[in-house]
């Protein structure tokens, strides 16, 4: 390999990280929630596209961009109330199938409202953030995505402070490992519920303005689950680190394969190879990397 | 079930070199002998250097305190859990990893601590489900109907009212297994574990939750399960009186360590079984 | 296995009588009368959503395996029909509507391999794999279309020993067979024993294996079996409904249809699948008819599709919530009061 290809492997790859983060980000909002309440919330791309298109509509009325992310981080905190409240507390112990079933409906009504309320049209969402690439030791990197996985970063450590120094986070953490010894000690789960899945609302928020600002806000923003679950299954449903690390690796080898394996067969192989790959690594590892191996009680 | 995953069924059983007989023939007349099982999870262990010996036709309970490792053994004994150590000998043959899909063909049943009944099912199916490993016929005979899958059928179909009968369960075959009171239902499973026959069974806690006269009651169908096919049972129970009557030996665990094992009399007089176990009661 | 009779009065003939009936409307009346439109609307989707149901209703309802794929299988069974018309023209149609199945079934049992290690979502994830893996197939190799160059083709005319059946009511008599051929068949399979082993799978699969069920085979055999039937769904749709054969009706929003079917209908039962599908087909067209006499016939037909989004995502939830034995348990509920 010669050293032009070899600074364009390392572009594709660095490439491919930033964007692996914005996958861990969805992923995230996605662990936030199976973790505390066995829930694999497949409505999670819903609740980023309601996200993004509730910000870009207010903002396009004149709203300053603090007073729109407030309201829109209060609008998501109510939409994670009010999907706790009318979904899943009538559901509570039912199986996790059919929580997850209710949730993939939970997606088919978030993503009407939200283009009934706001429309269909494909918004431009400017975060002010340059498009511009700047050069590194010879190697383009996009602006955006290193400001946007800055961000991802930081929201990640201060989720991971909360669960770890924060009463509620401790709450958290508690009715992840043992939903039973939980309630014995006088926990709240339904408060704990609604706090987690208000959470899950505000990250996806977070996901909703940096993925909407890279693909314009659309439909298509919905879809970016789709995106989160070969993450989700390869780092582990219950892991925020787990999520972080197959984010990465998924992003990376999903670029290294588009640009070095795609030619092959004629491109287009991003819709499947992330799944291609946690397959691959599931059959070896069934807990993904760093799932809980739990051990059967028979 | 947090998306739970199958386990490995890990390394291929050992067979002896010496055995040359078929599975099920070794398995007649069998006795069950275990040997230096041990079991960790993940640093706890859960079963230090258990051997145990039972013989054909014997009722052996298991009894220890919560947590002692008793369920342990039996899910090793069903290849549920894999032995870190030590040997399972059966009817001839010996494995370091018992292979559960296996199990019913070798002549082993059980059933489990918290109840593991298809709630989908009737009573019938449910039971007739332990039948299901001798099944020959496959989709297209069932659903042509062909020869083969009718004579099957009903055989054991006859198969399915004798235990039923045995365990006065006929007036119940039709109903969802699923609608049955609990004590029904911990019938049930030992009809489904009894259907084919077995030459071991395993029984993890059959009483738990049940009243003194439906004790009884289990007692003697498993006492007379015994006594007309000379199978061997391996009991955990925590009534000490049901077990006291119920069973020709007695092994007690403790912290996953066998401490005594011998016939209800010696064990119940034994020091450090009163000490660590009997005692409290 | 039944034991004791449900009700001895019901003699084989007063219990088949409603079906019979059935049978004879569709087979009979339905082409003497109903309108092409009512053909081509709503009962050639009904039948063909309903076969996809049905078969999607083994492996999810019955065994307990939850596929997001099943529209893939739709797309092989649809392409392979057509290649298989289209390029050994002496097939009789039936012949190649059963190879395509086979060929379904062949692609299902390949992405049925990872049920034998994982389960719950991550089976249901990785049955996602198939379909975005099958829809790329299709588009990006254009020997599976023929080289066509909008990767959409015309479906072969449609003929069983020499009688044409590319007419409206041709086409509607040809989906009606194999729906009710396949339906037969799955009803014998439910009730037999092998029947019993998916429910136990389901129910219980660790218990299921330890007494003896034979879990693995029965998976595999289940996600090839269930492929097949969603895959000559596939080629029903493509031929007798749709006229066209091309990979983008097979999409994800597919494979959720067809699962909502399921779950509307009612987990493992025969008739919640033709209940659900019902439904789903008949629900959209009484919407756009409905805000048509309401707002004058301008109702947008992108707000319809929203406004049939939200509806679904809810009926769906309801039903969870209420009734997650689906449209099956009320239609039992109300022929129990009728029949009392």
């Amino acid at each position: 390999m010669d050293w032009f290809a070899f600074l364009f492997f390392i572009e594709v790859t660095i490439g491919g990280l930033l964007s692996g983060v914005m996958y861990a980000l969805v992923a995230i909002g996605f662990v936030l929630i199976y973790k505390t309440s066995g829930v694999l919330n497949f409505a999670q791309g819903a609740m980023v596209l309601f996200a993004a298109l509730t910000f870009v509509s207010l903002t396009e009325q004149g709203l300053p961009f603090l007073a729109a992310l407030a309201i829109t981080a209060a609008v998501m905190a109510l939409l994670g109330l009010t999907i706790e409240r009318a979904v899943l507390r009538p559901l509570a112990n039912r199986s996790p199938m059919t929580l997850f079933m209710a949730t993939l409906g939970l997606a088919y009504v978030i993503e009407g409202a939200a283009q009934l309320i706001w429309g269909t049209a494909v918004h431009r969402l400017d975060l002010g953030i340059s498009n511009e690439p700047f050069i590194l030791g010879g190697i383009f990197i996009s602006t955006f995505d290193l400001i946007a996985a800055l961000i991802a970063g930081v929201m990640v450590a201060a989720l991971t402070a909360f669960f770890r120094f924060t009463r509620t986070g401790l709450a958290f953490r508690a009715v992840a490992d043992d939903q039973f010894a939980a309630l014995a000690v006088g926990l709240r789960l339904d408060r704990i519920w609604a706090a987690v899945w208000t959470a899950a609302g505000v990250v996806a928020l977070v996901a909703g303005l940096l993925w909407g600002a890279r693909l314009g806000v659309q439909f298509a923003l919905s879809l970016v689950v789709l995106k989160a679950l070969p993450v989700l299954v390869l780092g582990g449903f219950d892991s925020v680190l787990g999520a972080i690390v197959a984010g990465l690796l998924i992003g990376a080898t999903e670029k290294l394969a588009e640009v070095y394996i795609g030619p092959v067969f004629g491109g287009g192989i991003e819709g499947w190879f992330a799944y291609a790959v946690a397959l691959i690594v599931l059959l070896v590892r069934p807990t993904g990397l760093f799932g809980q191996k739990l051990v059967e009680r028979y | 079930m947090p998306g739970a995953v199958l386990r490995r069924t890990g390394p291929a059983y050992l067979v002896d070199k010496t055995d040359t007989v078929s599975p099920r023939l070794a398995a007649v007349g069998a006795g069950v002998v275990l040997d230096g099982i041990s079991l960790s999870f993940g640093g706890i262990r859960a079963l230090t250097d258990v051997s145990l010996d039972v013989a054909p036709g014997e009722i052996r309970a298991v009894i220890g305190p919560n947590g002692a490792g008793k369920s342990s053994l039996i899910n090793v004994l069903s290849g549920l859990y894999q032995a870190s150590a030590g040997r399972v000998r059966f009817g001839g043959r010996v494995f370091s990893a018992v292979p559960p899909q296996e199990l019913a063909a070798l002549g082993v049943a059980r059933t489990f601590q918290n109840l593991a009944l298809f709630p989908g099912l009737s009573v019938a199916d449910n039971i007739a489900a332990g039948l299901s490993f001798r099944r020959l016929s496959g989709i297209w005979g069932n659903v042509f109907s062909l020869p083969l899958a009718r004579q099957e059928r009903a055989a054991h179909q006859d198969q399915v009212r004798e235990v039923a009968d045995r365990l006065h369960l006929t007036a119940d075959l039709d109903r969802l297994v699923a609608t049955l009171p609990y004590g029904l239902q911990k019938r049930v499973e030992l009809a489904r574990a009894l259907v084919a026959a077995p030459r071991l069974l395993l029984l993890d806690e059959p009483m738990a939750g049940m009243t003194a006269t439906e004790k009884a009651e289990m007692a003697g169908f498993v006492r007379a399960a015994r006594d007309r096919s000379g199978l061997s049972v391996i009991l955990i129970e925590h009534d000490i009186g049901v077990v006291m009557g119920l069973s020709d030996h007695v092994a007690v665990l403790d912290h996953g360590v066998k401490i005594a094992d011998g016939t209800p009399d010696q064990v119940r007089r034994d020091p450090e079984v009163i000490r660590a176990y009997l005692g409290a009661a | 296995m039944t034991f004791v009779a449900d009700n001895p009065l019901a003699t084989p003939l007063t219990r088949h009588l409603p079906l019979a009936a059935g049978l004879l409307l569709a087979f009979v009346a339905v082409p003497a009368f109903a309108s092409d439109y009512v053909i081509e609307a709503i009962l050639l989707p009904f039948l063909a959503l309903s076969l996809a149901g049905l078969g999607l209703n083994l492996l999810t309802g019955y065994t307990g395996q939850v596929s997001l794929g099943s529209a893939a299988f739709m797309a092989v069974g649809a392409f392979a029909a057509f290649n298989l018309e289209h390029r050994i023209d002496w097939l009789p149609l039936p012949v190649s509507i059963l190879l395509a199945g086979l060929t379904a079934a062949a692609v299902g049992l390949v992405f049925g391999l990872p049920s034998l290690r994982l389960r719950g979502f991550y089976l249901a994830v990785s049955t996602l794999a198939a379909q975005f893996f099958v829809q790329w197939a299709l588009t990006k190799f254009g020997w599976f279309s023929n080289y066509s160059a909008s990767g959409i083709i015309s479906a072969p005319s449609l003929h069983v020993f020499g009688i044409s059946l590319d007419g409206t009511a041709g086409r509607y008599l040809f989906a009606l067979s194999t729906t009710a051929l396949i339906t037969l068949f799955v009803h014998r399979l439910v009730i037999s024993p092998i029947g019993a082993n998916l429910i136990a799978v389901r129910d219980n699969e660790t218990a299921a294996r330890v007494i003896g069920v034979p879990v693995l085979r029965t998976k595999l055999a289940v996600f090839a079996l269930s492929s097949a039937i969603i895959g000559i769904a596939g080629a029903i749709w493509a031929f007798a409904y749709l006229r066209t054969v091309e990979p983008a009706g097979f999409n994800l929003d597919r494979s959720f249809q067809i699962l909502f079917i399921v779950i509307i209908g009612g987990l493992a039962t025969v008739r919640g699948a033709f209940l659900g599908a019902a439904l789903i087909v008949i629900f959209p067209l009484l919407l756009s008819r409905f805000t048509g006499l309401a707002f004058d016939g301008v109702a947008d037909a992108g707000v319809l599709k929203l406004i049939e989004r939200i509806f679904f995502g809810a009926v769906i939830i309801a039903f969870l919530i209420a009734e997650p034995n689906g449209l099956s348990a009320i239609l039992s509920r109300i022929t129990r009061r009728f029949t009392r």
